[in-house]
């Protein structure tokens, strides 16, 4: 298995500098690449929650792929993260997928899970007489507090719909506007892993809203959510506008929701998807500033950065400089690996083909006549199924042009305005005229109806 | 009895003595309608075209109760020729009589099973007793059946291109459209049918008809036909009863309209088999394969839109017909119909499709922009005086005045105690 990677890894290095990558990609093997996902290194991005959802997530996917070896070495890591913290439910779900394929060690420990229980149950009532105390005595800050940590209490215990529902409750005894950020940030939290994003968005703009200033960092971290929100809901040029703008302070401060890879691989994939050329280029522009401050700023976290987003900086660029051909390929070699992300997973087909259609309309948008055979050429796909692919994009109305399937050209075709002003004057003339006549009838009968009324009454 | 004709002979002369006649007619009647069908050959000493109030009466007397078939046909006739001749000022005394006659004459000819014989004198008909080429009578609807039962469908024609604004009873004015419609689908003119049709489904009614669900089935196919779709949602002004239960009660119907959308023909065919007894019974069947061939022909339209030219195989597949000679069937017929333009090229197999070659810049199209302008414009002025009239209307300033009253009792004038009714 060794001597494979290698290989594999070695072809995908000359791959990278094919495509023209000229940064110290040497240094490291990138995370998300053509080869198959280094599940450790690839969790090592996160922490808290999203962690173990995150594995969780690639072991079904990889159960699903039938790559035993992903899903266990995901699944291991996930048993070994449950059990440092409080959440017997998911340690009862690892365990029984493990189903006892990785050893006396990683089986279930009903012994644990009763501790755990016990001392859970104990803290609960700490809390609650706690909070009880607090209630009665009515001073608000301390309700507050109570409630807080009741809401952590739940959200480390997996119960999330609890939690969500104690941090709301917090609003009414927030007396600062910090206050009101941390109700915010901890409901936006609890939100995204229960994937409620409408909530996401509720709240994001609620802590906008406060009257201070808010920290920058706090800033970046809404507008992740704020993206992440945008994406769920499939609108991804805002999605694309709201990663891009998360500021390079981020860092790691938000790896329990987010690592910074993932704002540049979002943020670029759906730029790809949506952007004109205009925004585009300053996509570029700022996916370069990301690489470049960060490798001043934090040299720990140049190492996680690099990897990933020269590589998105490169399929941009190379869509923009219209090496068609290039780009999509890199795309589809990534595609098997960005499958395992956890936000991109339901939206990837979709940028996907948008990005395909978007570089099929540009590719003929200078063009007066395009020669099929060239064109096919530099997509990799052969006549006959370019010809479907334009003729969708043509009665979708975003490529203006005709086929002429006898010769394989495509000729641009602009619409004669003067002849169809002509057709669409006409056409209303007789809709009007159709449509008054109705009505005029209409009244007529309604006349009579009214007057039959009107005689019957009298 | 001969008294009453010579009466007749006397006072039909002068315009002014025709109230009197008028009276003596109307005192006569009863005796009139107990001699019945034996006061034929006094129809034989008047001249239906001086005498048409009282040669009316009797006739009117003759039909008032059934008769066998060779009394039918003997009436026939001379009904016939009053209808074509008799004099419109006379016969506009006593409209009631004169529609009564005519329905009776019409009956008379279907039973003989001549329709034809019906169309002209009923045509003759209309014309007298309409007051305008606006006024929609109880004989259009009489007219159009005999126009339909005798395939006579120009004759139809030419009183469906006349519109209609001015309506004695709702129900003339259904029935009228609905066999007006089937008229046009039968001339395929299906912009008319579809209009027609449309009227009849929105017309206020308080009831579901016959006619209306009739005429909501033949609305669907016919909508498939001319536009291609078909939106289950009809427009606000439709009554309730209609927009609640048409639906329900047309739901195959309902069901190959939704298949049409999708644009596979394979589809449409299965529904139409799945319910072709329905339609069969429904005398609908016609129109759905007629619905099956504007869909091949929408297809090959919508191919025009994105290819320049295109091989009679790509065609074949892309409208599923099984080969290239049924493309090139098709797109000929196309061609011929004016609904494409295009060039076959046989050799190569090949279709080139051109660009619509009218270039609005002909006489002709100037004289069909200024008519279409001459005539919004004149609707356009009808609107309006309609629009004065109702609120001149006592009726409408009541009720408005009533609601005035109510809501706006420290801003406004209250309106004039007269109009609170």
């Amino acid at each position: 298995m060794d001597a494979d990677d290698e290989t594999t890894a070695a072809m995908i290095d000359d791959e990278i500098y094919a495509n023209g990558g000229g940064e110290d990609e040497k240094r490291n093997r990138p995370i998300i690449s053509g080869e198959p996902l280094d599940v450790e290194a690839y969790a090592s991005l996160y922490g808290g929650r999203t962690k173990i959802s995150r594995l969780l997530f690639i072991a079904e996917q990889s159960r699903g792929c039938r790559n035993e070896a992903m899903e266990l070495e995901a699944l291991r890591m996930a048993y070994d993260e449950v059990k440092k913290g409080e959440n017997t439910q998911w340690f009862r779900d690892v365990a029984q997928k493990i189903d006892g394929r990785l050893g006396p060690e990683y089986q279930m420990d009903l012994a644990w899970c009763e501790s755990v229980d016990r001392r859970a149950e104990q803290k609960r009532e700490k809390l609650e007489n706690e909070l009880n105390a607090y209630r009665t005595n009515l001073i608000k800050e301390s309700i507050r507090m109570g409630y807080n940590d009741f809401g952590d209490f739940h959200y480390s215990h997996g119960q999330l719909g609890d939690a969500f529902k104690n941090y709301v409750r917090t609003r009414d005894y927030c007396t600062t506007s910090k206050h009101i950020v941390h109700m915010c940030m901890c409901s936006i939290l609890v939100s995204i892993e229960m994937g409620q994003f409408t909530h996401v968005a509720s709240y994001v703009s609620k802590a906008e809203q406060t009257q201070e200033a808010l920290d920058p960092i706090t800033v970046a971290k809404l507008r992740c959510a704020a993206g992440l929100a945008n994406l769920e809901a499939k609108k991804y040029k805002l999605a694309a506008r709201k990663f891009l703008d998360t500021g390079h302070e981020l860092g790691n401060n938000y790896n329990e929701v987010i690592a910074p890879q993932d704002i540049a691989t979002y943020g670029g994939l759906c730029a790809l998807a949506s952007f004109d050329r205009a925004e585009l280029k300053a996509c570029i522009l700022i996916l370069l500033f990301f690489v470049f401050w960060n490798k001043v700023i934090d040299n720990l976290n140049f190492r996680n950065f690099l990897e990933l987003v020269p590589e998105i900086r490169e399929v941009i660029n190379d869509f923009y400089s219209s090496r068609y051909a290039s780009c999509l390929d890199y795309l589809g070699n990534l595609k098997a690996n960005l499958l395992l992300d956890i936000h991109l997973h339901d939206h990837l087909e979709t940028l996907y083909d948008q990005i395909r259609n978007k570089a099929l309309i540009q590719y003929t948008h200078p063009f007066v006549s395009v020669d099929l055979n060239m064109m096919a050429n530099a997509f990799k796909t052969d006549v006959a199924g370019l010809e479907k692919e334009l003729e969708a994009l043509i009665t979708d109305n975003q490529v203006q042009a005709r086929i002429d399937s006898h010769n394989k050209i495509l000729y641009a075709r602009h619409a004669d305005q003067r002849n169809a002003t002509f057709q669409r004057a006409l056409q209303t003339g007789n809709e009007f005229d159709r449509d008054v006549k109705s009505m005029l009838l209409r009244i007529n009968l309604f006349k009579h109806e009214s007057n039959q009324k009107q005689s019957k009454k009298s | 009895m001969e008294v009453l004709v010579v009466n007749i002979q006397g006072l039909s002369t002068n315009p002014g003595d025709l109230p009197n006649l008028h009276n003596i007619l109307k005192q006569a009647h009863d005796s009139l309608h107990a001699e019945s069908i034996r006061l034929l050959p006094l129809l034989d000493m008047l001249d239906p075209s001086l005498h048409s109030l009282g040669y009316l009466y009797i006739l009117e007397a003759c039909t008032s109760s059934a008769l066998s078939k060779e009394q039918a046909s003997a009436v026939v006739l001379p009904t016939a020729r009053f209808m074509n001749s008799c004099s419109k000022e006379q016969i506009q005394l006593a409209p009631e009589k004169f529609i009564s006659v005519c329905k009776r004459f019409k009956d008379y000819v279907m039973q003989l099973e001549a329709p034809m014989r019906g169309v002209a004198p009923m045509l003759a008909a209309i014309r007298k007793i309409q007051s305008s080429s606006e006024h929609l009578t109880p004989l259009h609807p009489e007219f159009l059946v005999l126009c339909l039962l005798s395939k006579c469908y120009k004759a139809g024609l030419s009183i469906l291109d006349e519109d209609i604004f001015e309506v004695d009873q709702p129900k003339d004015l259904l029935l009228y459209c609905y066999y007006g419609g089937m008229i046009c689908i039968g001339e395929k003119r299906f912009r008319k049918a579809v209009e027609l049709l449309h009227n009849v489904v929105t017309a206020p009614m308080s009831v579901i008809t016959a006619v209306a669900v009739e005429a909501y089935k033949k609305y669907i196919l016919v909508s498939l036909i001319h536009n291609g779709q078909f939106s289950t949602s009809l427009p606000k002004y439709t009554s309730s009863v209609a927009q609640r239960n048409l639906k329900n009660i047309c739901q195959p119907y309902i069901e190959l309209a939704n298949s049409y959308t999708t644009g596979k023909i394979a589809d449409f065919e299965t529904v139409a088999q799945k319910y072709q007894e329905k339609f069969d019974n429904d005398n609908n069947l016609g129109l759905v394969k007629q619905a099956i061939s504007s869909m091949y022909k929408r297809n090959i339209q919508r191919l025009t839109q994105t290819y320049l030219t295109l091989s009679l195989q790509d065609i074949a597949n892309s409208v599923q017909l099984n080969s290239a000679k049924e493309a090139e069937m098709h797109v000929l017929q196309m061609i011929q119909d004016g609904e494409i333009f295009a060039t076959i090229n046989q050799k190569d197999g090949m279709v080139s499709f051109l660009e619509d070659p009218e270039q609005y810049k002909s006489c002709g199209m100037i004289e069909r922009i200024d008519s279409s302008i001459q005539r919004i414009m004149a609707l356009s002025r009808k609107l309006t005086t309609m629009n004065e009239n109702i609120s001149c209307d006592p009726m409408y300033l009541a009720k408005v005045g009533r609601e005035r009253q109510r809501f706006d009792f420290d801003d406004y004038d209250p309106v004039p105690q007269r109009f609170n009714i």
